[in-house]
């Protein structure tokens, strides 16, 4: 059977254009109509806390949504290296067309271009927010803002706050949030978690939330709802993600029927701390700025057992350098991690157990000084000596790829509403604008120019239609979905097993990273499928959750998010098993070449596939969006 | 390695607390002391016990979330770090380790090791922020600040919130963490119009959310994650001086 096509809503017109244009074309809400809406917007990390500010600011009613004790310690905070905007401050020829073209390529040519080119024409403005909320960026001694250079590109378009980018883009649009906070308009529920999305006749209509700390169940109607969860890196069980971050809320969105999109695609990061026993809880990542200064190397021996500073010029192997002159150790992130797989795969790997690389500074600080050295990454080394209690100014960094982002998430369309109307998934949540592989600084540059500029806008539209109605939690609709919640929850903590779910995580988590991981291929695949299945009974029968369901319980919240785990593995391993092409960090291993360079299938996969749930033991029924590209031809990435 | 943990636990807010000892043996050197606790609750489930309650999410150092008082301690015994970032190796083989929750009465019990930090949060609201909506501003370079106003600034915003600050203060004051904020956005030419305001609707907030005063014992400095200095309560001081004297406001 043929898939369905979907079409995105792409508008007409030149694509430097299309979103001018069409923000002339979208409906309005009058100011003194907006007060008679009310917008819910689930995560309060950089796309949702950016949106509840400024929906808030335009005088709507928000409520927002949070699984933290704080808006402020959302995942967002966690980002280290800097932002990307086309300013071409630093004069070295950037453009809005080359933070575009950078953009999809980086991406792999499985991005819709539309989208990518209005993420770039905003990302200016974004820098010009955050300045005026007092983000303390880098600065020169002239008083003028700094740039750095990252992985992707030939610029230095990055912005920056020492290694704390994330922190203060967030505390920025946190502060934003809080002052609306204060005026009384947008209302806060941390510790909330929602458990189910509302839909009635197609159309969201609110969500069910459970609060963490007394397990009360509450309903919560709107006249649109705005997800931004973020991703779903966890299902590796190791991550740089936070301990908390999931894919539930997207996933419960799912089962009320949005599409699912590329759920495969899904970075590993390659400057990663590497992990040390199995106790292990999660990976710390070392920003991608390192690897402006830092060179990336192993022994030209592979049975050379010196320690780093005994091993001389001539017995090492730069490798990125060596393969990429061009890019050298500046290449895509996917490409970084693919290529010290390939190394520490070849046995070439070093540190105890082989499973690593040299991200080395020497030269760095030969040339520019250990202060200067210290100026941009005093923190990241502070930090790598405190888990390794390695010096990395005197010993070179040991690095390992990890799980990190994710491109894939809900379908949304140009307007960034998912196939359910008045659904709208923003930031990591959506699937749009990275294809299959994300560019170092691209996420917080996606995250606010969601939330600051594009879905305030495109809200509008969808409101202006709807009819200001009293909202009603107390529909049938909302009981049966609370109910059902509630239900399902009471099921985990009555379940007679004897697992933590803990261990069921870590087991789902080591099929992942074996199978659907870096490298990919039919067979494996299928293996993956299978043991995931049996997973999923495994955790049916076995799953021991402790504690009561009516109070704090961490224990059933984890058991709650690793049953979604589980189901979107699956899903994950679907969707790479059906695309049969190597492209972005998809790699299949039945699509290189000879030199292990992937080879991409335009003919047949120049698409996005969108997943929709058909039912508990079904098979998902896949659609596609098909890409064009009308500006850019698609060529075959090269970094060399 | 082998260590006694002598945890606080205390079911809710309203019942009384105690320590419970667990000992544990073959303990790696390289394993967290987060992960040390993951352990423990491991096997609490196991037996179908109820697992200590601890805030944590991020892991490295940057979200604030995690907390506990360890020895005595906010944050444990390294200088810088949170206890997230704190690894078995920093203790002696055979220690017992004393974990108790942030202490103060703005900061309740909620369960075992965690507590409501939601005043921080009222402190930012009441004016921790710059009065600018989204779309109303100009050139980002049109806004020049000088390399070290924008350093010191920096320093001031690497606040994680954690509020280490409180726990470790005889006074309970917040004054550092309310000190970092101001501090941060007084420093920058964006922070300067409602300066005087912001000052002092903070400090009316932390008042009324029953933190202490500052003795300048500069415990709060010693502990902080972040590292944040002293040196801008003192400015903060000063501050609130001058917009009461402008404003006529008696504290």
């Amino acid at each position: 059977m043929e898939p369905n096509t979907i079409d995105p809503k792409i508008p007409d017109g030149d694509l430097h254009e299309k979103w001018d244009k069409h923000r002339f074309d979208l409906k309005l809400v009058s100011p003194a109509n907006r007060p008679r809406y009310k917008i819910i917007v689930v995560g309060t990390g950089l796309a949702g806390a950016s949106a509840a500010a400024t929906l808030s600011e335009l005088g709507y009613q928000v409520e927002i949504f949070c699984i933290q004790d704080s808006p402020r310690r959302a995942h967002s905070i966690a980002a280290q290296g800097g932002i990307n905007a086309a300013k071409n401050y630093p004069n070295d020829g950037d453009t809005v067309w080359r933070l575009f073209y950078d953009t999809l390529k980086g991406g792999d040519f499985r991005a819709r271009e539309a989208n990518v080119y209005r993420l770039a024409q905003v990302a200016n403005n974004i820098i010009d927010q955050c300045v005026a909320q007092g983000v303390p960026f880098a600065r020169e001694y002239g008083g003028y803002l700094a740039n750095r250079s990252f992985g992707g590109a030939q610029v230095s378009r990055t912005f920056y706050a020492r290694g704390q980018t994330g922190q203060q883009l967030l505390l920025g649009a946190y502060s934003a949030l809080m002052k609306e906070v204060n005026r009384g308009n947008v209302q806060i529920h941390t510790r909330s978690e929602m458990v189910d999305l509302v839909v009635e006749d197609g159309i969201a209509k609110g969500i069910i939330v459970r609060n963490l700390l007394s397990g009360e169940f509450t309903r919560h109607a709107a006249h649109c709802v705005i997800l931004a969860t973020g991703g779903y890196s966890n299902v590796f069980h190791l991550s740089t993600n936070a301990m908390v971050s999931n894919c539930s809320a997207i996933y419960r969105a799912y089962k009320k029927g949005a599409f699912f999109a590329n759920p495969s695609f899904t970075q590993i990061h390659p400057t990663c701390v590497p992990r040390s026993g199995h106790y292990q809880s999660k990976l710390t990542l070392m920003s991608e700025s390192l690897r402006n200064d830092g060179r990336v190397w192993v022994p030209t021996d592979s049975e050379d057992h010196r320690s780093a500073e005994d091993i001389p010029e001539s017995d090492r192997d730069y490798f990125l350098e060596r393969q990429y002159p061009s890019f050298g150790n500046l290449v895509p992130r996917d490409v970084a991690s693919r290529a010290v797989k390939n190394i520490c795969d070849a046995g070439r790997g070093v540190g105890p157990v082989g499973q690593s690389v040299y991200l080395d500074f020497g030269t760095a600080i030969e040339n520019q000084g250990s202060q200067v050295i210290e100026e941009k990454y005093g923190n990241l080394f502070q930090m790598y000596e405190e888990i390794t209690s390695d010096d990395p100014y005197r010993t070179p960094m040991r690095i390992y790829p990890a799980s990190h982002y994710t491109m894939g998430g809900l379908w949304v369309d140009y307007n960034l509403m998912s196939n359910i109307a008045g659904l709208f998934v923003i930031g990591e949540a959506n699937f749009s604008d990275h294809g299959a592989n994300r560019l170092g600084a691209s996420a917080l540059m996606q995250g606010l120019a969601d939330g600051y500029f594009i879905v305030p806008s495109t809200v509008a539209d969808y409101l202006a239609v709807q009819p200001a109605i009293d909202l009603d939690p107390d529909r049938a609709s909302f009981r049966a979905d609370e109910h059902k919640a509630r239900g399902c929850y009471a099921d985990f903590v009555t379940g007679k097993g004897k697992i933590p779910v803990d261990d069921l995580h870590h087991e789902l988590g080591a099929i992942m990273w074996d199978r659907v991981g870096m490298s990919r291929s039919a067979q494996g695949l299928e293996v993956a499928i299978k043991q995931i299945r049996q997973l999923r009974g495994k955790y049916r029968h076995s799953a021991c959750v402790p504690g009561d369901a009516n109070d704090l319980n961490e224990q059933l919240e984890k058991a709650g998010r690793i049953a979604d785990f589980i189901d979107l593995g699956e899903l994950m391993a679907l969707d790479a098993r059906s695309r049969e092409e190597s492209c972005g960090a998809h790699f299949r291993e039945e699509h290189q070449s000879s030199q292990h360079e992937p080879i991409r299938d335009d003919t047949h996969f120049q698409h996005v596939a969108l997943w929709e749930y058909r039912g508990e033991n079904e098979l998902p029924e896949k659609h596609l969006e098909e890409l064009e590209f009308k500006w850019l031809k698609p060529e075959t990435r090269s970094y060399r | 390695m082998r260590f006694t943990l002598r945890i606080w636990r205390q079911a809710q807010q309203e019942t009384t607390g105690r320590f419970v000892d667990f000992a544990v043996e073959d303990i790696p050197a390289e394993m967290s002391l987060l992960e040390l606790l993951d352990s423990i609750n491991r096997g609490l489930i196991l037996e179908s016990a109820d697992p200590v309650a601890f805030d944590h999410d991020c892991r490295e150092g940057i979200c604030g979330m995690c907390s506990l008082v360890i020895n005595g301690r906010p944050h444990g015994p390294g200088a810088g770090t949170t206890t997230c970032q704190l690894y078995m190796r920093s203790f002696a083989d055979g220690e017992t380790i004393v974990v108790e929750p942030f202490r103060a009465d703005a900061f309740p019990v909620v369960k075992d090791l965690i507590v409501d930090r939601s005043a921080f949060d009222r402190i930012i609201a009441a004016g921790g922020y710059v009065t600018v909506t989204t779309g109303q501003t100009p050139e980002a370079n049109d806004i020049l600040v000088a390399k070290e106003n924008a350093e010191e600034a920096m320093d001031a915003a690497a606040c994680i919130g954690c509020g280490a600050c409180v726990a470790a203060c005889k006074n309970a004051s917040a004054m550092l963490f309310v000190a970092a904020k101001v501090s941060h956005l007084s420093l920058l030419p964006q922070g300067q119009p409602e300066k005087s305001r912001r000052v002092l609707t903070m400090v009316r907030e932390m008042d009324q959310s029953g933190f202490g005063n500052c003795s300048n014992e500069a415990e709060c400095e010693a502990v902080c994650p972040k590292e944040i200095s002293i040196g801008h309560i003192a400015r903060m001081n000063r501050q609130y001086l001058f917009a009461m004297l402008l404003s006529g406001e008696r504290s």
